[in-house]
């Protein structure tokens, strides 16, 4: 104890306490942090399966029928009416993990676990598309990146989706916390179906706007620029200056300072 | 070393110093000789060389900042040279047919397929592109930082105020310089920048509309716009921030170099070393060090990667466009600045939302920088020469003005960057500016105090520490069983820095009313003054006399042993 008295006005105690309170706080946040429970359910496929786990999963919010809840409020809604959105809506958004929603907020996020199997998702879309008819899922082919033309995609990218999600695809921001996502690691088929149904505040691209032609070669440019190393070097998250000015300020100018009073403190 | 003939206190600290013996030159300086006689019988530069080598410059890392930006600038314009060998300025149409796979066959200009051709098939061009555009911002940024330190430490006083002007018409000449760079890829961002300016000009009243008409040599955006822009950032800009740059140094060559109060430093010499060979080898190696710290980042991290934008179209615009961040602050004014702000009136329209923050904002930022000297010695009425540098703790109400500065000028800034901060934290772009704008008003006034309260409570803890000593942190229990700290004494070096600055006061009139009841000629303006004194001076705390310190001495008297001070008794 008397060893600690000694130093505790040596000028890096307070550093040290600060780093030993940072690490504390971040072990306690690691060990009661809530984890998602696993849900897995097994049965029958097909429509009448889909509806059971609609009731079970969805009905909540979007209604028992997929008619949509209002919330009594206005315009607000706990969910929109299903009925019509078909099969790729579902598909996109639970393949996403975008639904469920696990919290209310201005927007549901992209998510790294999803809570279902292909088949589950399959089977609700099964059910949402016995409703009314939407579109479908597309076929393998309509999405493969190697069939499209990516300068041809990245032209029609710059032009149609550039001004939300970046020219890099590296996202944007939107009104009142929204935002359009970064498009990395998306699977080419969440893609067109992104385009197809217009999901969250992004407008629907039919295929009287982007042919089915366009979509794909939109998704050749986004694989092309996501699996081609970056011939400059670090991106810095393809954020722009803003990322390159705050790197100056802090990265190039704390090592230029450091060589500063390195040389400054060199006896001649 | 010291240019100071004067005797000193601090001579005495070089009684023991050994003079060297001058030996025979060798060989070779001979040979050095000979080249350098030749030279001085043509040019007559021997005088003026020799004075140069002898110049004594003082020592101190944060007199480097103004090195970096020199350095980067000299960074600048040899790999801006390189980059001309290969740039075609031109706005002819091409169809690109390079190795970057996604642009090939899109239709572009010559200057955007020109730069992709540096990228991606001129050996060795993309590394230099990088290192152009890092020196390009580390210019700016260390442009700033050393105009923070030239600021903070009172270094702008005169006899420098025309050198701070020079300073401050260099920093705007660079940020213009540094657009017009960003604006000749012709990739979709530097076209979007392109576009906002030509937006900033036409909100010139009446004028506007045929301004840009004339930048543009027609309508928006035209072909002439980058081969003129390309005239300016090669040329014209470059060789005006040659000439103004050469009289920054010569200024300071002459002037001397301020130095850091300490003991043996007074204002009228230089503590330090000479150029010759100390300074001259210093320098020399910081410019490699700064060569290679940008050389360092611009191989690791890239920097404006146009492919990543495409070929400019004035239809598409990219999320995240930002200027580079030295035009941060007029972007951000424009985010700021509310639309009704844009007045309509007899078939004229007036958008002050837009002209406030691009054609008012920009010039008023560089004439407040460059009259701020001549404001602050009317009203100190401080008209001697300074050599001797101010700890910023010393001059509160400067200090605290210039951190208000700061505050407003980087809340323009990151408002710049508003959309990034949103989709970065996950907050709302809309309450981001809302916060801007409350910060803006509000932040600059609190920003002042606390800065201010923190100079005046340092200079009171110096006071403390040259009176009572440090504090030691070590508790005695006298045997009567009262507790008291052990402070020592510290050291009249130390104590040197802590008293050296000197004491002020307010500006006081006499009567504005003489005996016989007649106002004293402009009394409403010495008021004035004296009203603006206060807010300068007011709250001054001056440094320790030679008297306080000896009562301090005296009071602690007898407690020399322990030197020991009962709990509270100060």
């Amino acid at each position: 104890m008397n060893a600690l008295a000694a130093r505790r006005r040596h000028p890096a105690a307070i550093a040290i306490l600060i780093m030993l309170g940072l690490i504390l706080t971040g072990a306690l946040y690691a060990a009661v942090a809530p984890r998602p429970a696993d849900a897995g359910t097994a049965s029958a496929d097909t429509v009448e399966m889909g509806r059971g786990l609609f009731l079970a999963n969805c009905a909540s919010c979007h209604g028992t029928n997929a008619e949509g809840l209002k919330l009594g409020d206005g315009d607000r809604v706990a969910g929109p009416t299903l009925v019509g959105v078909g099969k790729a809506a579902v598909d996109f958004q639970m393949g996403t993990g975008r639904m469920p929603m696990t919290v209310p907020g201005v927007q549901a996020p992209r998510m790294d676990e999803i809570k279902f199997t292909e088949k589950e998702i399959s089977a609700i879309g099964d059910y949402i598309a016995s409703l009314a008819p939407g579109p479908n899922v597309p076929s393998e082919e309509a999405v493969d990146p190697t069939k499209g033309d990516a300068a041809r995609g990245g032209s029609l990218f710059r032009v149609n989706c550039a001004m939300c999600h970046n020219s890099a695809g590296a996202g944007g921001a939107l009104t009142r916390g929204k935002y359009a996502p970064s498009l990395s690691g998306v699977i080419p088929r969440h893609i067109y179906e992104a385009m197809e149904t217009g999901p969250q505040n992004m407008p629907v691209f039919s295929d009287r706007n982007l042919s089915a032609t366009d979509k794909r070669d939109i998704i050749a440019f986004l694989k092309t620029v996501e699996n081609q190393p970056s011939p400059g070097g670090m991106t810095l998250g393809s954020l722009g200056p803003v990322a390159e000015g705050l790197f100056a300020w802090v990265f190039a100018l704390g090592l230029l300072v450091a060589c500063a009073i390195w040389l400054g403190k060199k006896a001649a | 070393m010291s240019t100071s003939t004067t005797s000193r206190p601090a001579d005495g600290l070089r009684d023991e110093d050994t003079t060297v013996s001058a030996a025979a030159p060798g060989a070779a300086a001979r040979k050095l000789g000979g080249v350098a006689g030749w030279v001085d019988d043509r040019t007559g530069s021997a005088k003026g060389v020799g004075y140069l080598m002898k110049k004594v410059f003082p020592d101190h890392w944060s007199f480097m900042l103004g090195e970096i930006a020199m350095y980067s600038m000299i960074i600048c314009l040899l790999t801006g040279a390189f980059l001309t060998f290969w740039f075609v300025p031109s706005a002819g149409h091409t169809i690109y047919e390079g190795s970057y796979v996604p642009l090939r066959g899109v239709s572009m200009s010559e200057a955007y397929a020109s730069t992709l051709n540096i990228s991606f098939e001129v050996r060795g061009g993309l590394l230099i592109r990088q290192i152009h555009h890092w020196a390009a911002l580390m210019f700016v940024v260390a442009l700033t930082v050393h105009m923070f330190r030239v600021f903070f430490t009172g270094a702008f006083r005169k006899p420098r105020e025309i050198n701070w002007v020079i300073g401050s018409v260099l920093a705007l000449l660079a940020i213009v310089e540094g657009f017009a760079g960003y604006s000749l890829p012709d990739d979709l961002l530097s076209g979007t920048g392109i576009r906002a300016m030509q937006g900033f000009v036409q909100t010139a009243p009446v004028i506007g509309s045929y301004l840009s008409w004339g930048i543009f040599g027609g309508a928006f955006p035209g072909e002439m716009i980058i081969p003129r822009l390309y005239s300016a950032h090669v040329l014209l800009i470059p060789a005006l921030l040659i000439g103004l740059f050469s009289a920054h140094i010569i200024l300071v060559a002459m002037q001397k170099h301020t130095q850091f109060p300490g003991p043996g430093r007074t204002n009228d010499n230089v503590v330090g070393f000479p150029v010759m060979p100390v300074y001259a080898a210093k320098a020399g190696g910081f410019f490699f060090i700064v060569f290679g710290v940008i050389v360092l980042i611009s191989g690791l991290v890239g920097i404006n990667s146009v492919w990543v934008y495409g070929p400019y179209d004035p239809s598409p615009v990219t999320a995240g466009s930002q200027p580079d961040w030295y035009m941060g602050f007029a972007d951000g004014a424009l985010r700021l600045l509310p639309g009704w702000l844009e007045f309509s009136f007899l078939g004229v329209t007036l958008s002050l939302n837009i002209a406030l923050g691009a054609l008012v904002l920009l010039p008023l930022v560089y004439t407040v920088l460059g009259v701020y000297p001549f404001v602050e010695a009317w009203l100190t009425k401080d008209k001697r020469e300074h050599h001797l540098l101010q700890r910023p703790r010393n001059a509160p109400t400067r200090t605290a003005l210039g951190m208000a500065a700061i505050t407003i000028y980087s809340i323009f800034m990151f408002a710049a960057g508003n959309d990034i901060i949103a989709i970065k934290f996950g907050m709302s772009i809309n309450d981001i500016t809302v916060m801007f704008r409350w910060g803006l008003f509000l932040l600059p006034p609190l920003v002042f105090w606390v800065t201010k309260r923190i100079c005046l409570s340092l200079q009171r803890r110096d006071r403390d520490t040259v009176l009572h000593g440090r504090e030691t942190g070590t508790i005695l229990r006298s045997p009567a069983g009262g507790f008291s700290e052990r402070h020592e004494e510290i050291s009249a070096q130390d104590r040197w820095t802590m008293v050296e600055h000197e004491p002020v006061a307010t500006l006081e009139l006499g009567e504005s009313v003489d005996s016989n009841g007649v106002a004293a000629p402009d009394s409403k303006t010495l008021a004035r003054r004296q009203k603006l004194s206060r807010f300068y001076y007011g709250d001054a705390v001056n440094p320790v006399t030679p008297a306080e310190l000896d009562q301090a001495h005296h009071d602690h008297h007898g407690e020399a042993e322990t030197d020991a001070i009962e709990g509270g008794r100060h």
